[in-house]
């Protein structure tokens, strides 16, 4: 068990420290300058001379002058004091703080929509698997959703309830005429924008999801265990507990492995929404050249996603037995 | 009482018709009979088998009836079987292997299966014990996963629980394909002990080995082309086999002691008839060396010695003479 758990550890350290690598590496080779960018933006002098100043300032200011190798000892030197560096977008905001404001809004989307989307879709499925006639209409109806992108059905759902009905907002956390406060007022503007980008995840995912889980619990009910209960009589009730318990196990894992590409497409959601979350922030760092902000978005995004997996390992030892006993053969 | 099948006949439905798996099959079984049933692949051991119990579709019930202890069991119903399955007729199958829950510890799966049937797990457990005891299997299994058990423990598991709660008829379906000879005989002298303790009153044995059969079946049934061709004391049926098929297939097992350099092994030449569309009369008639004029109609399956049915007109007409 040590073992495992100690051999699990130093495989996500060793992907945490190559995907970080890449994460720094990324910004570093796109065409262009974020200090003669953030300059431009300003455009605070037009003397040849003076920008130059300006700009060997900013250039030490955020180390930019040091060879390559030495940027990035000390970009990691910085990142294990929980430095991250300064945004030339919004400078001069530290990119720590400019996180800190968008990460609640990512939870705060991004969670319930996955969870619930995985959790209901996966009940469903398990549901659709019993009739025939429930089958037939809601498996169309799910390869559809599961196909939609993202942003599209983002762009539907906002011109349908947003324009042509008028009762959700379009864009935004929150109505530009309110400022955040603990207030009921704010609490429900909050969930009045936040319900389309909600939707149109939960929609795609719940899709997705429920086709998996049906075609896994008809596999499973095909099960040589399960031929052997009918064989002795059982009633539908325990095959079918015992078939979603099977089929739940892979589907665990696509949770694990669809976090990654969840990030993804909550970034399409946000920029269609302009919901101020981690996603569209990273667009606009992207837009700016914000090396340290791309790098902040990036780290957050691989952070998620090896806590996901490392979770959903442990989870795995807990549900299914055959992971424990696999444990055991190899640490003996 | 025993096993009282009547001119049973049980369709296979596919894209293109029925295919005519089981048709017209009748036979007794005494107390505490263990019949061997085996044949040729296709020739429709698993239908006759399955149809007692799991009669699901694809395959399709037609005719017959079925009594066991002189009671009608519904084997056409699905659902009301549930209440016969387990507790009157029960099955070893064929995937013992793969029979168990992967994910359920197998005493929780007992616990769970029990309950689900209405009988108290903790009621059930000392006998459940005694019954590891039985064949060897150390208690510590209810508490293991079936994939810490080795392939014979599998096997010997899912005997113990296809018993437990004593059906009059078990079904043992190919239970020594996938094991080694040491382990198909030690298997096959618990299922004979099964029933010396009444765990069990009647018992089928699905098999194309003859030779496990000829160790510890009372009587052998042979089918060909999905219906029954003899029926005999294993003994007869070994040494003077009456039908022409029995004849060529016990002819065309080894025997101990000869040397088959000497002697080749004979097979039967030819194919079983596909059963979509089967030929009328004898079916065994397209190989049959002895096929004449008469065959060409369906051939009755008769008494024709005391416990000893075939059915073959040569016979029948050995017999008519004889009488």
């Amino acid at each position: 068990m040590r073992r495992y758990l100690i051999r699990k550890i130093v495989i996500y350290a060793l992907t945490f420290f190559l995907a970080v690598t890449v994460d720094w590496l990324i910004p570093r080779f796109m065409p262009g300058d974020p200090i003669r960018n953030m300059l431009t933006r300003v455009s605070v002098a037009s003397n040849a001379t003076a920008i130059q100043m300006m700009y060997d300032y900013y250039a030490r200011l955020f180390g930019l002058d040091l060879p390559l190798w030495q940027q990035y000892l000390n970009f990691w030197k910085a990142l294990f004091q929980g430095d991250l560096g300064i945004s030339t977008y919004l400078f001069p905001t530290p990119v720590v703080d400019v996180l800190k404001r968008a990460v609640p809004y990512d939870v705060f989307l991004l969670v319930p929509a996955i969870l619930l989307g995985w959790y209901t879709g996966n009940k469903f499925g398990a549901f659709a698997a019993r009739s025939k006639r429930l089958d037939n209409f809601v498996l169309p109806l799910s390869y559809i959703l599961t196909a939609t992108p993202y942003m599209w059905l983002g762009i539907l759902l906002a011109w349908f309830f947003g324009i042509v009905l008028g009762i959700f907002p379009i864009a935004g956390a929150y109505s530009f005429s309110l400022r955040p406060t603990l207030s009921l007022t704010f609490a429900l503007d909050l969930l009045h924008h936040w319900f389309l980008p909600f939707a149109s995840i939960f929609i795609i995912e719940f899709g997705g999801w429920a086709i998996g889980m049906r075609n896994m619990i008809i596999y499973e009910l095909e099960a040589e265990y399960s031929r052997y209960l009918n064989a002795l009589g059982s009633p539908k009730s325990l095959v079918r507990k015992y078939a979603f318990n099977n089929a739940i196990l892979p589907q665990i894992t696509g949770l694990a492995l669809k976090l990654g590409v969840i990030v993804a497409g909550a970034l399409v959601t946000e920029v269609v929404f302009s919901y101020p979350g981690i996603g569209y922030l990273l667009l606009a760092a992207i837009q700016n050249q914000d090396y340290f902000l791309i790098q902040g978005c990036f780290l957050f995004i691989i952070l998620g996603v090896l806590i996901a997996n490392f979770v959903i390992d442990l989870v795995y030892l807990v549900v299914d037995p055959r992971t424990r006993r696999g444990m055991v053969g190899e640490s003996a | 009482m025993g096993l009282k099948v009547e001119n049973l006949t049980v369709y296979y439905q596919t894209l293109r018709g029925d295919v005519r798996a089981l048709e017209h099959a009748s036979f007794q079984l005494a107390d505490g009979e263990i019949m061997g049933l085996a044949g040729e692949s296709g020739c429709g051991k698993p239908p006759l088998g399955h149809s007692l119990i799991v009669l699901f579709p694809p395959m399709k019930y037609i005719a017959g009836r079925v009594e066991v202890d002189g009671e009608e069991i519904p084997i056409w119903d699905a659902e009301g079987m549930n209440t016969y399955r387990f507790r009157k007729i029960s099955l070893i199958p064929q995937y013992a292997m793969n029979a168990m829950n992967p994910i359920r510890k197998i005493g929780k799966m007992i616990g769970e299966l029990l309950e689900a049937r209405g009988v108290d797990y903790k009621d059930m457990l000392p006998e459940l014990k005694r019954r590891l005891d039985l064949v060897s299997l150390p208690h510590e299994v209810l508490n293991m996963y079936p994939i810490e058990l080795s392939g014979g423990m599998k096997q010997r598991m899912v005997m113990v629980i296809s018993s437990l709660l004593n059906p009059s008829l078990l079904i043992a379906d190919e239970i020594t394909s996938a094991l080694d000879v040491a382990t198909q005989k030690a298997v096959a002298e618990m299922l004979v002990e099964f029933r010396e303790r009444q765990f069990i009153n009647n018992l089928i044995v699905i098999t194309h080995d003859i030779s496990i059969l000829y160790q510890i079946a009372d009587s052998i049934l042979i089918m060909y082309a999905g219906v029954l061709a003899e029926k005999a004391p294993t003994k007869s049926i070994i040494e003077s086999p009456r039908h022409p098929y029995t004849r060529l297939l016990i002819s065309s097992l080894p025997e101990v002691g000869v040397r088959f350099a000497e002697k080749r092994l004979m097979g039967i030449p030819g194919n079983p008839p596909l059963l979509l569309n089967p030929p009328a009369g004898c079916r065994f008639r397209e190989r049959c060396p002895l096929a004449y004029e008469r065959c060409l109609e369906e051939p009755p399956f008769i008494e024709v010695d005391k416990d000893h049915f075939v059915a073959c007109w040569k016979e029948y007409e050995n017999h008519a003479q004889a009488r």
